[in-house]
């Protein structure tokens, strides 16, 4: 919700230094995440659950057993989280229900990402009717309020699978970012050296993906960043309300059985909700601290000094 | 001038021209109201080709649910679809279209399918006052709050308050505001106990009715305490840290120099200089976020049991009552504008800056 807020606020004047332009984006990234000290514990955190997330589920049963005796089982220190209303263990679904939440997630943002870039640069580069078309286009697509319509196009069409809901994420995502990217192209293209490129006669496209976009890499990735927990929100809360593919591991699918099913009134059953809501909360926290030192970088006056 | 970017005002060349004041800011005014409008008829086109046109639309559904359950005839299947969608399947689609922007206007959402007889707009005038109160104070709150933390964390910047505030933000501000709520009910309804979660559900207590008394708004209050804790604390971060770099950047103003120099009281300073000129870019953000919230309160009012508008899109999205869901997005959708609106309007007379340099909107 804020995040989207934020994004809006973010100042055009504080274009990052026409560095590094050989360096390749996620080099950059890293390093400069490094300069600050929680923006590097928010990459290390989130890098560690990509890495649990992806390679865990290779290291756990494919099958796992329901059983009746262990329902709501009490959680131990071979069993951390206890045993859902199946009997089955929470923490080995807790491993696995995370690649469909980071994967989804990492595909809705990078549809919304390029959406914006694409159509933020091009309103900002032309400008005239061009941008006024789009920037209202963008405008009514941000006043409605996207979980609202996220809910009732899932009503109506049952999503069937990931991707397909990632693509609905992806699709209904990108009007914060387009504005951000566009006022960054605004205050870029008013540099000198564009303006020497278009003197040259360099040709639109060749200024827009040679000289501007290069220069706002890291802003763009930060913005991707900030696409991707907009959208875990949105599937998370498309799960809670029954309306994602109910199917395979998944937290999201975790909190709504958990909640729906009344598992937190029974006492060994916490770590059935608390697992999947805590994985995503840490999830979630890692990419919004990474994407805030980054804003003060790309922000020097942000800096504490 | 960059603060004001999200206001249509961009392009800082324009600010230079000496245009006519007064004609601009009519021109600003009915460009604003224009857009309020067509940003309306867009999203009521827009459901009305969702419902209508899309493959596996509610109003064959339900035609054919008819015949097949009760053994209608197509004809009186059809008209029961007519009435339930305010549109009449057998006519041309470009009648239905203009009968179906007919019937907005006069405030002719349809009916529910599920319980007939009580039509969509008299739903949701039951439910959405609730959100708003919620929604409405809680955001008041935060933004007050924020703002005045978000000051004194630029001022202490650096420091340990700053520091331990930063973080508190950068958490309550990534926890999604439903599952906060969530974890709350887990903890302290549930464990502990401390909050009597079953007598909170609703927006009021059964046999309590709205009216205007003391008796009534605390109990109204509540009920909407716990959502409205969940907006305030998850919409809190955001603010504090929006207001401190706002801050922070007016802070290395030239203006805020010349008043130093002038050797005005710190204080004056403060409040006249720099707070009031941190605050003008977040007034927009304010009530984008309306949108935010009331959109949001679908999930929080689903797990707090609260009685608002989210409330009862979850019943209508269980229940596949697509008159209901596409009515709740409408409405939504016109208060978010309206209000939207009223705050760009009310921005320009705070703002001069935005008369002087706005465009065609």
């Amino acid at each position: 919700m804020t995040q989207i807020v934020d994004t809006g606020t973010m100042q055009p004047a504080q274009a990052p230094a026409p560095e590094g332009q050989g360096t390749g984006a996620f080099r950059t990234f890293v390093r400069q995440l490094m300069r600050s000290k929680t923006g590097f514990l928010g990459f290390c955190v989130f890098a560690l659950m990509v890495l649990i997330c992806l390679i865990g589920p290779m290291f756990t049963p494919n099958d796992l057993p329901t059983n009746t005796n262990l329902i709501y089982g009490p959680a131990s220190w071979s069993h951390p989280f206890g045993f859902d209303s199946e009997g089955r263990d929470v923490l080995i679904q807790v491993i696995d229900g995370g690649r469909a939440v980071i994967l989804v997630g990492f595909l809705a943002a990078l549809i919304s990402t390029v959406i914006a870039v694409v159509f933020g640069a091009l309103a900002a580069y032309l400008g005239g009717r061009v941008d006024s078309i789009i920037v209202t286009a963008t405008d009514i697509v941000l006043t409605v309020p996207s979980i609202i319509l996220l809910a009732v196009l899932a009503a109506f069409y049952r999503v069937g699978d990931s991707i397909t809901l990632a693509v609905i994420l992806g699709v209904l995502g990108w009007p914060g970012l387009l504005r951000a990217v566009r006022a960054q192209v605004f205050s870029l293209k008013q540099r000198e050296y564009i303006e020497a490129a278009r003197l040259l006669d360099l040709g639109t496209g060749r200024i827009v993906i040679r000289e501007i976009l290069p220069n706002m890499a890291s802003f763009i990735l930060m913005n991707f960043v900030i696409g991707m927990t907009n959208a875990i929100y949105a599937m998370a809360g498309l799960y809670l309300l029954g309306l994602a593919p109910m199917q395979g591991d998944n937290w999201g699918i975790m909190i709504n059985f958990a909640w729906t099913r009344g598992a937190i009134f029974f006492d060994g059953s916490l770590g059935y909700i608390l697992g999947p809501v805590l994985s995503i909360c840490i999830l979630q926290l890692s990419l919004v601290t990474m994407a805030r030192s980054f804003e003060e970088i790309l922000n020097p006056r942000l800096r504490h000094n | 001038m960059a603060a004001t970017e999200s206001l249509e005002t961009d392009e800082p060349e324009k600010g230079s021209k000496p245009a006519g004041r007064r004609s601009s800011t009519t021109r600003y005014v009915v460009g604003r109201v224009v857009k309020a409008f067509l940003t309306i008829y867009v999203v009521a086109t827009a459901i009305f080709f969702l419902v209508r046109l899309l493959p596996g639309n509610p109003v064959d559904v339900y035609i054919n649910q008819q015949i097949a359950q009760y053994g209608m005839s197509y004809q009186e299947a059809a008209n029961a679809a007519a009435g339930l969608f305010s549109f009449d399947p057998n006519e041309s689609k470009f009648m239905q279209y203009l009968h179906y922007l007919g019937g907005l206007v006069q405030g002719d959402l349809g009916t529910s399918l599920l319980s007939p007889g009580s039509s969509v707009t008299s739903q949701i005038g039951a439910y959405l006052p609730w959100t708003l109160f919620s929604v409405g104070i809680a955001l008041i709150i935060s933004f007050v709050l924020g703002i005045g933390i978000g000051m004194a964390m630029a001022y202490r910047r650096g420091g340990i308050f700053d520091h331990a505030m930063t973080l508190v933000a950068s958490i309550t501000h990534s926890i999604p505001n439903f599952l906060l709520a969530m974890m709350i009910i887990v903890f302290f309804g549930v464990q502990l106990e401390w909050l009597p979660i079953a007598t909170m559900r609703g927006a009021y207590s059964p046999g309590v009715h709205p009216e205007f008394s003391l008796y009534f708004l605390s109990d109204a209050f509540y009920h909407a305490a716990l959502p409205m804790f969940v907006y305030v604390l998850t919409s809190l971060g955001g603010w504090m840290l929006v207001m401190k770099s706002s801050t922070v950047e007016t802070l290395g103003e030239d203006y805020v120099t010349v008043a130093r120099a002038r050797g005005l009281t710190d204080r004056r300073i403060q409040v006249q200089y720099v707070g009031r000129n941190a605050m003008l870019p977040l007034f927009t953000s304010f009530v984008l976020s309306l949108g935010f919230v009331v959109g949001g309160s679908i999930l929080v009012e689903q797990v707090t049991q609260y009685q608002g508008i989210g409330f009862l899109l979850y019943e209508a999205v269980q229940r596949r009552d697509y008159p209901v869901l596409q009515g709740i997005l409408l409405i939504v959708t016109i208060s978010v504008v309206l209000a939207n609106l009223v705050a760009d309007l009310l921005y320009s007379r705070v703002d001069p800056r935005i008369r002087i340099t706005s465009k065609e909107g």
